[in-house]
């Protein structure tokens, strides 16, 4: 699905990403876990195309094809999700409607016909449902005077209506209080099938105690420096980060 | 006297990333098209002569040409205003051909009568003249270059006791009404362009609702102006009586010229106690080039008088286009208990220029009014806000609530607002907000992230951001204002 090499890449002058190397495969959930500073959101925006990042040597595949020759919006047509550490807000632009637009823009670039208003509610009623969310926020602007916790579950049913091939949840967890946390993670965990990766970046082990990970990578100073299951997000909870950063030195 | 000027803001938008959306705004104007149609032209030149002519050919009794006359000789005392945030060369009033009509010696009765070149131009606008397209309750008084030459729908109007037609009808047919009201809310001294266009205009619009009516159907004029040099002078009057509602619906678009066209018109709203106008405008003239040649000089009276107790008029305005644009469509809330409104969307890309707003003048008891504004500026748009709220010593409760909302998008626009602000009432309640915000590289990625090219984002926020206003037109007015903007914005990003 996802096959990262050798990345590198600059914010300004400095180097944040040093040769990151990830292979994701379909189905498959990887944890990208890290203390502040590592990298874990850079990597995030690098593979999206968000502006003010340097690629600077290395390459992102996604399904063959290469990421960083697409604009941001090539990457989403082509199957790539975002969920936003910090969703933006849109005033006046009616979530209904922003869902609708980009749906049929996605569905438009692969030469599929566009969701009439009809099979749209459709949709988007069975998806509330797997979601267990009710629809109050769709007639809502986007984002705008949206709680944190309503923030993120929206990106959320985003995702679930733009099904994508790979979703990237940038520190999805942040902000979120238990219960909030467990609607979210309860939301990733429907959404999971065989032909659908995610890579979940978070800081703490706490969203893993609900989204199980197939893998996990610790991030630290722009390199994976450790790889494992979902028992080494346990160590780490334990140990700190310090233990697998002072390994490394030793 | 308790004048209070508030505080004058200007926002200039001058970073450092220049040229980064430039290749991306150069939508062309899209109705920029010519209809081939022998005229009936006067030869440029203004003095009392042309006048008369005008009022000859249009077969006006006496008293209308002196009205005229009257007008012109004041006019030509007066200075031409400086004031506005606005800067061009000066305009040589005897280069500009003050008539001209398409040729057909009568009137048409029917469709079939009308020229098929200028049915083919109404075609490519998309004004609904045909029977069933009318059907959607939109009556049209089309006005192209000057004349009137098909009305639809007079006969419900008439049925209903509503007069729909072309002011020279009016002058001719119903010249008590027209006496009574022409000029009696905007005189034609009130400023230069107002005495320019009593004593010139050709043609326009006259509305009579009568008492307790309410008007079967959204009236709507479309003006085209269509010959080189030919100054337009509009004249609209819409008098509303008691206990009556009408709706107004005003469009435009020009083809693409290379020389200046002025227009001047001159809109007077009257209504009773009871009444209610509405009245709504899509304004899509021909912007000029890239370097700012060749678009229509805008300079506009809209004013509405709410002369009876409980009277409401309401303005809602969507201007897209103009080289320059003068325009402060106001109330004069002169009635207990009247209210006025007044919404607003401008955009100004290219080297447009506007200098708009409005005037609510509280003279009556509980008055209230309403201005929510919106301006958008892109390339090198000029744009100024421009607003007066008096409170009359008498108009004990007057309130009044301004928003004024200004969007940049690129670096090299700009926005001003100037709220004029008096009040000699100390029961008055007044407040002003306004925003300046740019379409921010957050909102414009989050958007892309979600699968939206650059362009829909920009238009998608753009429309979120009117969305005040554009509740207030009606519904195909809203479509058409919507899509308007979207065009207008093409690649405007930043």
């Amino acid at each position: 699905m996802l096959s990262v090499k050798g990345l590198k890449a600059n914010v300004g002058d400095e180097e944040i990403l040093r040769g990151l190397d990830l292979e994701v495969k379909p189905g498959e959930v990887h944890a990208i876990m890290g203390p502040n500073g590592s990298g874990k959101s850079t990597f995030a925006h690098v593979l999206s195309g968000r502006e003010g990042y340097e690629v600077t040597a290395g390459s992102a595949e996604l399904e063959g094809t290469n990421l960083f020759a697409l604009e941001p919006e090539e990457r989403a047509r082509l199957g790539l999700f975002l969920a936003f550490q910090y969703p933006v807000e849109l005033p006046g632009v009616n979530n209904m409607y922003f869902l609708k637009a980009a749906l049929n823009a996605i569905r438009k670039s692969r030469g599929e016909e566009e969701l009439d208003a009809v099979s749209f509610m459709r949709r988007m009623k069975e998806r509330l449902k797997v979601l267990h969310l009710d629809d109050s926020l769709l007639k809502r602007p986007v984002n705008f005077g949206f709680s944190g916790g309503e923030k993120k579950r929206n990106e959320i049913f985003q995702m679930a209506m733009l099904e994508p091939k790979l979703a990237i949840l940038d520190e999805t967890d942040s902000g979120l209080d238990i219960d909030a946390l467990r609607i979210v993670a309860d939301g990733v965990n429907a959404l999971r099938g065989p032909q659908r990766s995610m890579i979940v970046v978070t800081h703490y082990q706490r969203l893993l105690d609900y989204i199980e990970p197939d893998h996990v990578h610790v991030l630290a100073k722009g390199r994976i420096i450790r790889s494992g299951g979902k028992e080494l997000a346990l160590e780490l909870e334990e140990k700190g980060y310090g233990w697998i950063a002072d390994g490394e030195a030793a | 006297m308790n004048a209070i000027p508030a505080a004058a803001t200007t926002v200039e938008n001058k970073a450092d990333t220049t040229g980064q959306y430039d290749d991306l705004v150069n939508a062309g104007y899209e109705h920029g098209f010519i209809t081939d149609i022998e005229s009936d032209t006067l030869p440029p030149g203004l003095d009392e002569g042309v006048i008369r002519a005008i009022s000859l050919r249009k077969g006006e009794p006496e008293w209308m040409t002196d009205w005229r006359l009257a007008a012109y000789r004041k006019w030509l005392e007066m200075p031409t205003p400086t004031w506005a945030s606005v800067h061009y060369a000066p305009i040589d009033y005897q280069a500009i051909s003050y008539f001209s009509a398409p040729k057909k010696k009568d009137g048409p009765k029917s469709l079939d009568e009308v020229d098929p070149v200028l049915l083919e131009t109404y075609e490519k606008l998309g004004i609904p003249l045909e029977e069933q397209k009318a059907l959607a309750g939109v009556a049209v008084d089309a006005v192209f270059d000057s004349v009137s030459v098909a009305t639809t729908f007079r006969k419900t109007l008439h049925e209903a006791g509503v007069i729909f037609c072309s002011i020279s009808e009016a002058v001719r047919d119903y010249p008590e009404l027209v006496r009574q009201h022409l000029g009696s809310v905007v005189p034609p001294t009130d400023n230069f362009y107002t005495g320019l266009n009593s004593a010139v205009f050709t043609d326009g619009t006259f509305v009579y609702v009568p008492k307790n009516t309410r008007c079967p159907m959204e009236l709507s004029t479309y003006f085209r102006i269509n010959s080189a040099n030919t100054g337009q002078f509009e004249r609209t009057l819409i008098v509303a009586d008691e206990g009556s509602y009408v709706s107004y619906l005003e469009g435009c678009t020009a083809p693409q010229r290379d020389e200046n066209q002025l227009h001047a018109a001159v809109v007077e709203l009257i209504a009773l106690d009871d009444a209610e106008i509405k009245y709504s405008t899509v304004q899509n003239w021909y912007p000029g080039d890239e370097n700012g040649k060749g678009g229509i000089f805008n300079f506009v009276t809209k004013r509405g008088d709410c002369r009876g107790h409980r009277s409401k008029i309401s303005w809602t305005q969507v201007e897209t286009g103009s080289a320059i644009t003068w325009k402060y469509p106001s109330c004069i809330l002169r009635g207990d208990d009247s209210v006025g409104e007044f919404y607003s969307v401008a955009v100004t890309k290219g080297r447009q220029q506007a200098d708009t707003g409005t005037k609510m003048i509280h003279l009556g008891k509980n008055t209230r009014s309403t201005i929510v504004s919106k301006g958008i500026s892109a390339q090198h748009g000029q744009q100024a806000y421009r607003g007066l709220v008096r409170i009359a010593g008498r108009a004990e409760g007057a309130r009044n609530h301004t928003q004024c909302d200004s969007l940049l998008i690129g670096d090299k626009c700009s926005a001003h607002t100037f709220p004029y602000i008096e009040v000699k009432n100390p029961s008055a309640k007044m407040e002003h907000e306004a925003t300046t915000s740019k379409i921010s590289d957050d909102q414009l990625f989050y958007c892309r992230s979600r699968g939206l090219a650059e362009e829909d984002a920009v238009s998608m926020i753009v429309n979120g951001f009117c969305k005040e206003v554009f509740n207030e037109l009606p519904m195909e007015f809203a479509v058409e204002a919507q899509k308007l903007l979207s065009i207008s914005l093409e690649g405007a990003v930043g």
